[in-house]
C-alpha cells in the first residue's frame, strides 16, 4: 500500500445562517496518495472548495466551522492543530493556488518581493538571497526574462503571467502538497493549457502531491490519477480517471458525462440532460441526495443514505443500485462517443 | 427581394481612441474589430470564438447597432444600419435581440420577473395589460418557467432559470436574429445541456437565426452550423464546423482545437502549446497578426498581412499558407 500524504476522513464543515447551521460538506472522505494527483470534480456548491479550505484550515477566516472529521497530513492531524502552529505548515508544507491569479496577488508589490516574502517568513533566509531565489522560482515557473519581470508588479502582466507568479509563490519553500482550486478556470484554453502542462511538469520536478479542485471534467481527464466527484456536500464517486471516464458508477457522474456535448461524432442534437437542479444546501433531500433528480431513483433512495461502497479494485461509490443485486439499469457505456482510449501513457506534447 | 444573408458584415472596423494626459489626447487606437467582413444566414447558428480580448463582444455589439462602427457596412435584410434614422432603427431593434453572459448584471433586481419579460412588449408594441400578462405567460412557458412564480424578484431564481428569463425577453417580440453572448458560459454542465437544448427549440419553433458566442468550443461546436474564428480583431477562418474540426486550415484555429482538454482519458492527441503572449492590441505585430506565435511561420508571414480568401468548399481562411 502507498504512502498517503493526505486522508480525510468524514470532514463535515458547516456554516451558521439564520437557517441554523447548514453543512457545506457532509463527511467526506478522501485519500491522496504521494506523488499522485487527485481532483475532485463537481459543480457549483458541491463543497469542493469548502473541503480545500477545511484542509488548509483557512475556513476558520471564511466563517466556517468544522464540526465534525479529521484531516491528516503525513499522519498529523490538522483539525486539531492551534492555527499557531497551522503557519508552520501552511504556505510551507501545504501551499495553495486559487482561480482568480489578479486578486491572489498583491497590486502594490513587486512580483519577485511577493514571492520571496514566502521564503523569508519559513525558510528564514536573507532579503538578498530571497530574491535570488525569488527570480530563479520564476524561471523555474518558465517566466521569460525572470530578472525583469520580478522588478514588475502584479498590473503589467497578463492573467497567464500571473497565475506563473502564484505558482511561483506555491512552490517557492518546496511544498509536500499543493492545492490547486480551479486554478485555470479564468484563463483562455490555450493558456489554460499551458498552466496545466507547467503543473504537471513541475509536480514532477517538485515531487509533490496535488490536490486539484475543477468544475471541468476534460482538465480532470488530463491531469487526474484518481477523481472524486462531488454533489450538494457529499463524496458520490471515487475511482481512476478510467474508471470515472468509462465505467462510472453513480447516476450522477453518468449524467454528467453524457451532458457534456463532445468534440467529435454527432453533433447538434438535443443534448442529454439532468432534470432538475443542484438543490440549496439547507435543503438537502432525505435519503440519497441525488434521488429527485435521478432517473434510476427507487423506494430505497428516498429513505435511506446509500453508503459510498468500494469495490474489490477500490473503485466507490454511493448508489443503492450497487446494493441490491437486481438488474443494473444503469448503462455499460454511458459515454455516447465512441471513445478509443489507451491506458497506460500520457500523450506526448510537442512544443514546435 | 431575396438575399443570401440575414445579416451581412463588410470591412467592418471598430476602433477604441487611447487617450492620455490631462487634454484627452489621442495617441493611439486599440483596433478591437478590424476589416472583418463575412455573413450569417437565415436560420443558421453562426459560432464565434476566440480568447478574450480578441473583439468578438465588440463585433456583436457592433452588428447590433450597440456600438458604432467606425468604418464599414453592415447590412440586415439588405438594409444599412449604419443609415437607418431613429425610428427606423426603433422597428429595427425589435428583430435583432441579445442574451448577455451574466444572469445576474443582466437582469433588473428591482424588477419583479414578469415586468423584465414584459418590458421590450411595453416599449415596442401598444398591448392591453391583459395581452402582455398573456404574452407574458405564454413566453415563460414557453422557455419552461414555472408561471406561478412571475411575481417575483430575479434573486429568487437560480442562475439557469435567471437565464431563461433573459431569453424570454430576448424573443419577447418575436425577432429574427439573436446574439447569444456567452450565454451558456457562467452555467454549470448539468443546467448548460438544459439551456442549449432549450435554444435549439426555440430555434426549430420560432426560425431564429443566431450569433453564438462562446469559448467553450465543445458547446459551439455542439450547437453551430458554421464557425469563425476570430484573434486579434481579424477574422482568421470561417467554416462549417465539421470541417473546422475535421481540418482546420488556419494554424490559429489548430492551436486552438488541440488546447481543449478533452474529457476521454489517455487520448492520444497531439498537443501543441503555444509560446509567448497574445500581443498589445494597441501595437498588433506587422504582417499576419498571427506570426509571432504561429508554429508555422515563414518569412512571407512577417511583412504581408493575409485577407480572408476562399479556402475550399463554403470556407474562408487568412493565411498565406493554409494547413
Amino acid at each position: 500500500m502507498a504512502e498517503k500524504i493526505l486522508e480525510i476522513r468524514n470532514l463535515t464543515t458547516g456554516f451558521l445562517t439564520d437557517q441554523g447551521m447548514v453543512k457545506a460538506t457532509d463527511r467526506v472522505s478522501l485519500d491522496l496518495e504521494k506523488g499522485k494527483t487527485l481532483c475532485v470534480v463537481g459543480e457549483s456548491g458541491s463543497g469542493k472548495s469548502v473541503t480545500a479550505l477545511s484542509v488548509m484550515r483557512l475556513i476558520d477566516y471564511a466563517g466556517g466551522i468544522i464540526t465534525e472529521g479529521e484531516v491528516l497530513f503525513n499522519g498529523q492531524d490538522l483539525i486539531g492543530m492551534r492555527q499557531q502552529d497551522m503557519l508552520n505548515i501552511r504556505g510551507n508544507r501545504i501551499t495553495m493556488i486559487f482561480q482568480d491569479p489578479m486578486s491572489a496577488l498583491n497590486p502594490v508589490f513587486t512580483v519577485g518581493e511577493q514571492i520571496a516574502e514566502s521564503l523569508r517568513t519559513h525558510k528564514k533566509l536573507t532579503s538578498k538571497e530571497a530574491w535570488r531565489q525569488s527570480v530563479e522560482m520564476l524561471r523555474r515557473v518558465r517566466m521569460p526574462d525572470p530578472e525583469i519581470r520580478a522588478r514588475q508588479y502584479p498590473y503589467e502582466m497578463s492573467g497567464g503571467m500571473c497565475q506563473r507568479v502564484v505558482i511561483a509563490m506555491a512552490l517557492a519553500c518546496n511544498p509536500e502538497l499543493l492545492i490547486a482550486d480551479e486554478p485555470t478556470t479564468a484563463l483562455d484554453v490555450t493558456v489554460q493549457a499551458q498552466i496545466l502542462e507547467l503543473l504537471l511538469q513541475l509536480k514532477k520536478e517538485f515531487r509533490m502531491s496535488m490536490l486539484l479542485i475543477t468544475h471541468d471534467m476534460g482538465v480532470a481527464a488530463e491531469v487526474a490519477d484518481r477523481i472524486a466527484v462531488m454533489y450538494a456536500g457529499a463524496v458520490v464517486e471515487e475511482g481512476t480517471v478510467a474508471e470515472i471516464f468509462e465505467r462510472p458508477r453513480h447516476p450522477y457522474t453518468i449524467g454528467l458525462l453524457k451532458s457534456i456535448p463532445g468534440l467529435e461524432g454527432e453533433r447538434g442534437g438535443e443534448l442529454y440532460t439532468i432534470t432538475g437542479s443542484i438543490p440549496p444546501m439547507s435543503k438537502i433531500p432525505s435519503g440519497c441526495r441525488f434521488h429527485p433528480r435521478c432517473t434510476y431513483a427507487m423506494d430505497v433512495c428516498r429513505t435511506n443514505e446509500p453508503p459510498l461502497s468500494q469495490s474489490l479494485t477500490g473503485h466507490k461509490a454511493a448508489c443503492w443500485l450497487d446494493d441490491t443485486g437486481a438488474d443494473d439499469p444503469r448503462p455499460a457505456k454511458p459515454n455516447n462517443r465512441e471513445a478509443k482510449v489507451t491506458i497506460g501513457t500520457r500523450p506526448e506534447v510537442t512544443q514546435p | 427581394m431575396t438575399h443570401e444573408y440575414l445579416l451581412e458584415a463588410k470591412h467592418v472596423k471598430k476602433y477604441f481612441p487611447i487617450k492620455t494626459g490631462l487634454f484627452n489626447r489621442v495617441v493611439g487606437q486599440v483596433k478591437a474589430v478590424d476589416d472583418v467582413s463575412f455573413g450569417i444566414r437565415a436560420g443558421e447558428t453562426f459560432g464565434l470564438v476566440g480568447e478574450s480580448g480578441c473583439g468578438k463582444s465588440t463585433l456583436a455589439r457592433v452588428l447590433l447597432k450597440l456600438k458604432r462602427a467606425t468604418d464599414g457596412d453592415i447590412r440586415f435584410e439588405g438594409q444599412n444600419i449604419q443609415e437607418v434614422g431613429s425610428s427606423d432603427l426603433r422597428k429595427l431593434r425589435q428583430e435583432m435581440q441579445i442574451i448577455f453572459q451574466d444572469p445576474f448584471g443582466s437582469l433588473n433586481p428591482r424588477f419583479l420577473v414578469k415586468d423584465i419579460i414584459a418590458e421590450p412588449l411595453r416599449t415596442h408594441r401598444r398591448m392591453s395589460a391583459k395581452d402582455v400578462d398573456a404574452r407574458v405567460v405564454e413566453l415563460m412557458e414557453l422557455v419552461g418557467l414555472d408561471v406561478s412564480r412571475r411575481n417575483r424578484y430575479p434573486h429568487e431564481f437560480s442562475g439557469g432559470q435567471r437565464q431563461r428569463v433573459g431569453i424570454a425577453r430576448a424573443i419577447a417580440l418575436n425577432p429574427k436574429f439573436v446574439v447569444a453572448d456567452e450565454a451558456v458560459s457562467a452555467l454549470d454542465v448539468s443546467v448548460q445541456s438544459q439551456v442549449l437544448n432549450l435554444l435549439q427549440k426555440l430555434q426549430k419553433e420560432l426560425g431564429l437565426t443566431y450569433l453564438f458566442i462562446a469559448h467553450g468550443l465543445n458547446v459551439v461546436r455542439h450547437i453551430s452550423d458554421r464557425i469563425g474564428v476570430m484573434y486579434m480583431g481579424k477574422m482568421v477562418e470561417i467554416a462549417r464546423t465539421e470541417d473546422l474540426f475535421a481540418h482546420p486550415r488556419h494554424p490559429y484555429t489548430k492551436v486552438l482545437l488541440s488546447a481543449i482538454p478533452k474529457p476521454t482519458p489517455h487520448r492520444m492527441t497531439e498537443r501543441i502549446i503555444l509560446e509567448g503572449e497574445v500581443p498589445s492590441p494597441a501595437n498588433p505585430p506587422s504582417g499576419c497578426r498571427f506570426h509571432t506565435r504561429c508554429p508555422f511561420v515563414q518569412e512571407k508571414c512577417r511583412i504581408e498581412e493575409p485577407l480572408l480568401e476562399p479556402a475550399g468548399d463554403d470556407r474562408q481562411a487568412a493565411c498565406h499558407f493554409p494547413l
